[in-house]
């Protein structure tokens, strides 16, 4: 326990060996609930084909052998690489491989506007604490956190789009771009082919989204950031700051804004989970190629070797942000030690 | 400013001395500061007056049919429209725009949007407080369990398995694991149990998380230690002491929580529509939102319901906050205190701004 590298590369592989545990919990709760919630899915992705078809369905996915061996079975694919296929036999993984990259993509962006605008007006309310910007600020964000994330995907999508003339349906106008996707990252992929226009298309295709993701949790950032100022501000280190004569900017920004981060981060693991949720519904109605996409689709064609795929991809996502609100929590604040 | 001052105020009017040497009931406490704060902060008021205004509408809505059927003979309804009838006149095939009869417009079957948003209230708001309830009655049980007897072998294994539990459940995105569920119970159970299980499975953990770290905080303070020198029983302890504090925190999370599941809900039945002979919101954004943009006024109806109720419960439970959470209340008295501005010793009379 300490600071050193050491301590926190031993941080990371501890909180890794954690995630085992979780994972294998997560793989056997999503298949107990799909296979005994559906006893049948032959039947569900068929509901007219003849009783041979359904047999031969049945045979093919292994649906009429005990639970246990479904599982073992399931597992043991997994660990080979096998996610399973969706009911016309594709594979699940390739799909969902190629889906993470956007998702990640749209979460980063909205994490970047959340965390730009939310600290911002945080500041500013705590600054105004009990007078008019102050109250402005709360009933913000306070709308943010009330308006659906779907209601506001749809405004932004339907009226707004059209209005600021930016383009939606997609990461690109021309699917597929006219230029090699290795990465799948839409912005990263246009910057690595050298292309202006591809980069300007690819990142108005994104603010968009990115927006509506971010405004649900935007609130909570803001909120964060301003009670934590609260606690900082009135604390002797800010009024011999003041007394030296800095300019208020720097106390407010450089002296309690480092401090109150402490708290905003610890939010920020959390918030990634309600962001990566929120992709399912932001990324079907702007039609963006990500996960929650994915997802979406996985669920209406019960496509559950895709759906429970998906879940461990999420969960994994979950566990992963929270390690690395840890870590940063560990570079902000000098006092905390990595163990 | 009012605001800030009165809590300021009641922070520091709290009694210097030994606290069994004043005795003061904290739940008239409680009530006289949540009043006060009402008074002074605007938003809370307004929470307050917009979760009532909604609580007895959805009341009514359910109410009066029966009551004035059973007294008058025939039932009356507060529905300005019938939420389902098709007239079968009058209606021109296209949606109409709000007008001074239909105050939200209607729908293509010529069915009032106003109506229709208000039938819906009931169903919405039971949902919030249903759900939650359950996750709380689950969650705190397991965070009780899992805070209050942590010692011994079987009382760490205990807390260890439900901690390990909850962090598998807590590891899957609520959005996700609930519509998923929904989609995966919808074969067995009628949707709207279906969604109430999937919110359910997915809200308890959080209970847990929280319950759990207040009763760890609880059990270390000295009126803890005191009860149990003075002979006072574990079950008598759980009770009268840590129950009871955890009333607090518990009201705070379960106000914003309530409007965080009809969020939720709403979403989930937005993806998964529940049968069109339900009246929902989330299924009516679904439904009508493919008349976007020229019918506006669809989507603008149910849209407007669940922001004002989720901003209703937001305002009131954020302000609750402001007066039960003792870190809020500590920051509002220092910065009252450390203000340049003297602070008038008696705040109590002048609620105003």
């Amino acid at each position: 326990m300490g600071r050193s590298l050491t301590d926190l590369a031993f941080f990371i592989g501890v909180r890794l060996l954690e995630l085992i545990p979780v994972v294998f919990g997560v793989i056997l709760l999503m298949f107990l609930f799909t296979h005994l919630a559906v006893s049948d899915p032959c039947a569900s992705w068929y509901p007219h084909a003849k009783k041979a078809v359904l047999d031969a369905c049945r045979n093919y996915y292994g649906f009429n052998q005990p639970l246990t061996d479904q599982f073992f079975r399931y597992v043991s694919g997994l660990l080979a690489g096998n996610w399973g296929t969706d009911s016309n036999g594709a594979a699940v993984y390739p799909v969902i491989a190629a889906s993470l990259p956007p998702t990640i993509e749209l979460v980063l962006a909205s994490l970047l506007i959340m965390i730009v605008f939310g600290i911002a007006l945080g500041v500013l309310a705590a600054q105004f604490a009990g007078r008019w910007p102050d109250h402005l600020v709360r009933v913000f964000y306070l709308s943010g956190w009330a308006a659906p994330t779907y209601i506001v995907a749809i405004l932004l999508d339907i009226f707004v789009a059209p209005a600021l003339g930016f383009p939606t349906g997609g990461a690109f106008t021309q699917n597929p771009p006219p230029f090699n996707q290795p990465t799948h990252f839409s912005v990263i992929d246009a910057l690595l082919a050298g292309s202006v226009s591809g980069t300007v298309d690819a990142l108005s295709h994104l603010v968009l989204p990115a927006i509506a993701l971010a405004f649900l949790n935007l609130g909570i950032i803001t909120r964060m950031t301003r009670s934590s100022m609260l606690e900082v501000l009135p604390l002797d280190f800010i009024k011999s700051a003041r007394m030296k004569g800095i300019s208020e900017n720097a106390v407010l920004y450089r002296h309690a804004l480092r401090n109150s981060l402490i708290t905003t981060t610890t939010i920020l693991g959390f918030t990634a989970s309600g962001l990566l949720a929120s992709t399912v519904v932001v990324e079907e109605i702007f039609r963006w190629p990500g996960i929650g996409d994915y997802s979406f689709t996985a669920i209406y064609d019960n496509n559950f070797s895709g759906l429970i795929g998906v879940t461990i991809v999420f969960a994994i996502a979950v566990v992963v942000a929270n390690l690395v609100a840890d870590i940063l929590y560990g570079v902000i604040d000098p006092r905390v030690e990595w163990r | 400013m009012s605001a800030t001052r009165a809590a300021a105020d009641s922070a520091r009017s709290e009694p210097a001395g030994p606290p069994h040497v004043v005795r003061r009931s904290r739940a008239g406490d409680v009530l006289l500061e949540s009043l006060r704060t009402l008074r002074a902060n605007v938003l809370t008021l307004a929470g307050f007056v917009i979760t009532v205004v909604l609580g007895v509408t959805a009341v009514l809505v359910v109410v009066v049919p029966p009551v004035t059927h059973f007294l008058l003979g025939h039932a009356l309804s507060i529905l300005p429209y019938d939420p389902t009838a098709v007239p079968a006149t009058g209606g021109t095939g296209y949606p109409q725009p709000p007008s001074g009869q239909h105050w939200f417009g209607t729908d293509e079957l010529h069915r009032d949007v106003l109506s229709r948003v208000v039938a819906a209230l009931p169903l919405d708001l039971t949902i919030g407080i249903v759900v939650t309830g359950l996750a709380i009655f689950i969650g705190a049980g397991l965070g009780l369990v899992a805070g209050f007897w942590e010692q011994g072998p079987v009382g760490r294994a205990t807390s260890a398995t439900i901690l390990r539990i909850t962090d598998v459940f807590l590891a899957f995105p609520t959005l996700v694991l609930a519509i998923a569920l929904t989609a995966i119970f919808g074969h067995s159970v009628d949707v709207l149990t279906a969604v109430v299980i999937a919110l359910t499975v997915t809200w308890w953990p959080y209970y847990v998380r929280i319950v759990r770290g207040e009763v760890l905080v609880i059990k270390q303070q000295g009126y803890i230690h005191a009860a149990r020198l003075a002979g006072l029983s574990e079950a008598r302890i759980l009770v009268r002491h840590v129950l009871r504090n955890l009333l607090e925190p518990l009201t705070v999370y379960a106000t914003l929580d309530v409007g965080t599941v009809i969020v939720t809900f709403s979403t989930v039945t937005f993806v998964l529509p529940l049968p069109t002979s339900v009246i929902e919101w989330g299924s009516m954004v679904n439904l009508y939102q493919s008349q976007l943009p020229a019918g506006w006024w669809l989507v603008a109806g149910p849209g407007l319901a669940i922001f004002a109720t989720v901003l209703g419960l937001s305002l009131l439970g954020d302000g609750l906050r402001d007066v039960l959470d003792p870190r809020t209340r500590r920051a509002f008295a220092k910065e009252a205190q450390t203000s340049t501005a003297p602070a008038p010793v008696t705040t109590l009379s002048d609620g105003g701004e």
